[in-house]
């Protein structure tokens, strides 16, 4: 460990800390961007650990490398977030715009970048991007994101950034070869920029004096659902999953479940042995979840886990972006198998279906989008099994069955 | 023994015509999908580019007929460039248009691989200009040739044509998927916005 | 392995050719969109290339590549 650390600003013990609302008041918070070279800069992201925070959690360090050698790469920070249940991006947005520049701009260090694009919401490219940028006099191109969920898929940012359609598509060659421009491209979540802004300047050790030696550092995590108060909130990696819903004020009523890592994650169950979870991919995986992005939602017991999953996958249908026939085809099947299974109209063995559709949308598409709808199936099938026996017996644990649902479901499908 | 060559001229022409004409109505099934019953679509793709390039041929032999033909006046000049020609110049420009055309959807399939997919579809789609183009040529280029025969078979191509264009641009078979209309998630897992 | 065939799912539009050529590879899914008949990636044995190598040249999309190990 060769970095030397600038200091310690009081008070900075993670990301939500370091908030600043201009350049000045940043600068006097944290001190200048430190002057360390890409070497160094590159070890000090590997030895941290990082890892990406966009939901992917590939490790940083490895990411900027592939694009390091070739000396005209191009970094973008993608601020797109089209997960409806995670808000963490924008916050740090909001909070920390000057934090993520600083990452950005010594992330492009590392990597021998010489062109920054910053993918995020125009409405946050509008208030506070583009002035931050201003002010700085950073040669960041700012791109806006168009609302929709497949927009934050890596290679959408990458299509946007290109100053194509925020499409989805299929690259002939990794994007770390070819990306935007044709050059080495590598996209990195606003949240890992942010955290490099802080581990170049407090050190390898600052940040792993946080968290679990597999999740070192802190986390950005959007906790809302049943608990009392909603919200961003910043916790150490390996932080049990108890202790996630306590730091939201704790549960506003009785839980049955959390869904972690948004639409395209995975449920776990709520009871005493799952609140000791670590939010860590080794201790989720084996539940079929994973941190993702940290959106972690409480569904209360007085729900409905069936009509919320159906709701979820009725959504996800929508907002296929039409290109790729499993996925067009495939995900609205799904959606109306699971609303006859929540509205206990099964004509057809629902269940079998939806295993049997799961099986051929994922994998077969241009992005992930059908991978993580048919992972959120599965794992709601696997999580709810007992409620689809209750409904399935004409009943339901929580609203019933008849009762309006929360969307109409258009029947029949077009 | 120019009658011969003319009527050969003729002969070769209509064949490419109806060869042609096959070809579009092919080339349309082969965006069909699923099958015909029996027929594998692989096949359907084969003989659309078998036929293509056989009606050239046919094509070919119609040109260099006619080019040794006295009495159809063509010069080497009028095969490529149109309106140009001693006799009936608009008909036998339409022609001249056609074979150019032809010559561009050939070649353009030929090398599709080298030109990428967005390029070689929009000069496909000129295949839509060609025929017409071919068709008006052989009503339009004789005067003692609106012999029964020759009607009957360009409206057969014609009709063909109509049926199988007609389809492909009414029936849904064509229209890409749609994903359904984009939905609120549900309030119990809606986050925080 | 001697090679993998990947489908490009934003120009396939089940034309259907490849599922002719391969029988034994693909399938096709309940929308007529070619499925391998083994779960997971589309390896291509020596036997089947040359018939790869058609269905790639042959798909009226261009949604077909074949990639060799290097």
């Amino acid at each position: 460990m060769t970095a030397a650390a600038v200091g310690h600003a009081e008070g900075v013990n993670g990301l939500l800390s370091a908030g600043a609302g201009n350049l000045a008041e940043h600068r006097a918070l944290l001190g200048p961007l430190p002057s360390l070279g890409p070497r160094v800069l590159l070890s000090m992201v590997g030895d941290s650990g990082l890892t990406g925070r966009g939901g992917g959690s590939f490790p940083t360090a490895r990411k900027l490398t592939l694009v390091a050698g070739s000396g005209r790469a191009v970094l973008v920070a993608n601020g797109a977030e089209g997960e409806p249940t995670s808000s963490k991006d924008r916050v740090l947005l909001l909070e920390a715009p000057h934090l993520v520049l600083d990452g950005l701009e010594l992330a492009a260090r590392a990597a021998g970048a010489r062109r920054c694009v910053l993918v995020a919401p125009a409405d946050l490219l509008d208030g506070v991007l583009a002035p931050a940028v201003a002010e700085r006099r950073a040669r960041v191109r700012l791109v806006a994101a168009p609302e929709g969920y497949v927009t934050g898929q890596e290679t959408a940012v990458v299509a946007a950034a290109d100053g194509r359609p925020a499409l989805p598509f299929q690259p002939v060659q990794p994007i770390w070869r070819h990306g935007v421009a044709g050059r080495p491209t590598a996209v990195l979540n606003v949240e890992t920029l942010a955290h490099i802004g802080l581990i170049a300047r407090f050190g390898v050790a600052w940040f792993r004096s946080c968290g679990v030696p597999d999740d070192p550092g802190t986390r950005l995590l959007t906790i809302s659902g049943a608990v009392r108060s909603q919200g961003v909130w910043e916790a150490p990696g390996g932080t049990p999953l108890g202790e996630v819903v306590q730091a939201a004020g704790g549960p506003s009523e009785p839980l049955q479940a959390l869904l972690i890592g948004g639409y395209h994650g995975g449920w776990v169950p709520w009871d005493d042995s799952t609140a000791r979870l670590p939010l860590t991919r080794a201790a989720l995986e084996p539940r079929g979840a994973a941190p993702g992005a940290g959106a972690v939602v409480a569904l209360a017991a007085s729900s409905c886990g069936l009509q919320a999953a159906a709701g979820v996958v009725a959504y996800l249908a929508g907002e296929s972006s039409g290109q790729c026939g499993p996925c067009v085809n495939g995900l609205p099947a799904l959606a109306r198998h699971l609303d006859a299974l929540a509205r206990g109209r099964e004509r057809v063995d629902a269940v079998a279906e939806l295993e049997r559709l799961a099986g051929m949308v994922d994998g077969r598409g241009a992005c992930r989008h059908p991978d993580g709808t048919a992972r959120f199936v599965r794992s709601t099938l696997r999580t709810f099994r007992q409620e689809v026996a209750l409904h399935r017996d004409g009943r339901c644990s929580g609203r019933l069955p008849s009762a309006r649902p929360d969307r109409s479901m258009p029947w029949p499908p077009s | 023994m120019t009658n011969a060559l003319w009527y050969f001229g003729r002969g070769f022409g209509v064949s490419a015509l109806v060869l042609f004409s096959l070809v579009v109505v092919l080339g349309i099934l082969t965006r069909a999908g699923r099958p015909l019953p029996g027929l594998p679509r692989v096949t359907v793709s084969t003989v659309h580019r078998t036929a293509s390039l056989a009606a050239l041929l046919f094509l070919a032999l119609h040109v260099t007929t006619l080019l040794l033909d006295p009495f159809a006046q063509l010069r080497v000049v009028d095969v490529v460039l149109p309106f140009l020609a001693a006799y009936r110049p608009l008909w036998q420009g339409l022609g001249t248009l056609a074979l150019d055309l032809v010559v561009v959807l050939v070649a353009s399939s030929l090398l599709r691989h080298r030109l990428g997919l967005r390029a070689w579809r929009v000069l496909h789609w000129l295949a839509y200009l060609c025929w017409p183009f071919a068709v008006a040529h052989a009503v339009g280029i004789g005067t003692d040739n609106r012999s029964g025969w020759l009607l009957g078979v360009v409206t057969a191509c014609v009709l063909a044509v109509l049926a199988a264009v007609g389809w492909r641009f009414t029936s849904r078979r064509f229209a890409a998927p749609v994903p359904p209309a984009r939905v609120a998630p549900p309030s119990d897992l809606a986050g925080l916005r | 392995m001697a090679a993998e065939l990947t489908i490009d799912w934003t120009r396939c539009e089940a034309r259907g050719v490849c599922l002719d050529l391969l029988p034994g590879l693909l399938r096709p899914d309940d929308w007529g969109y070619p499925m391998a008949r083994e779960p997971g990636r589309i390896v291509v044995t020596a036997t089947d290339l040359p018939d790869a190598d058609v269905a790639v040249r042959e798909c009226p999309r261009m949604a077909l590549r074949l990639a060799r190990p290097s």
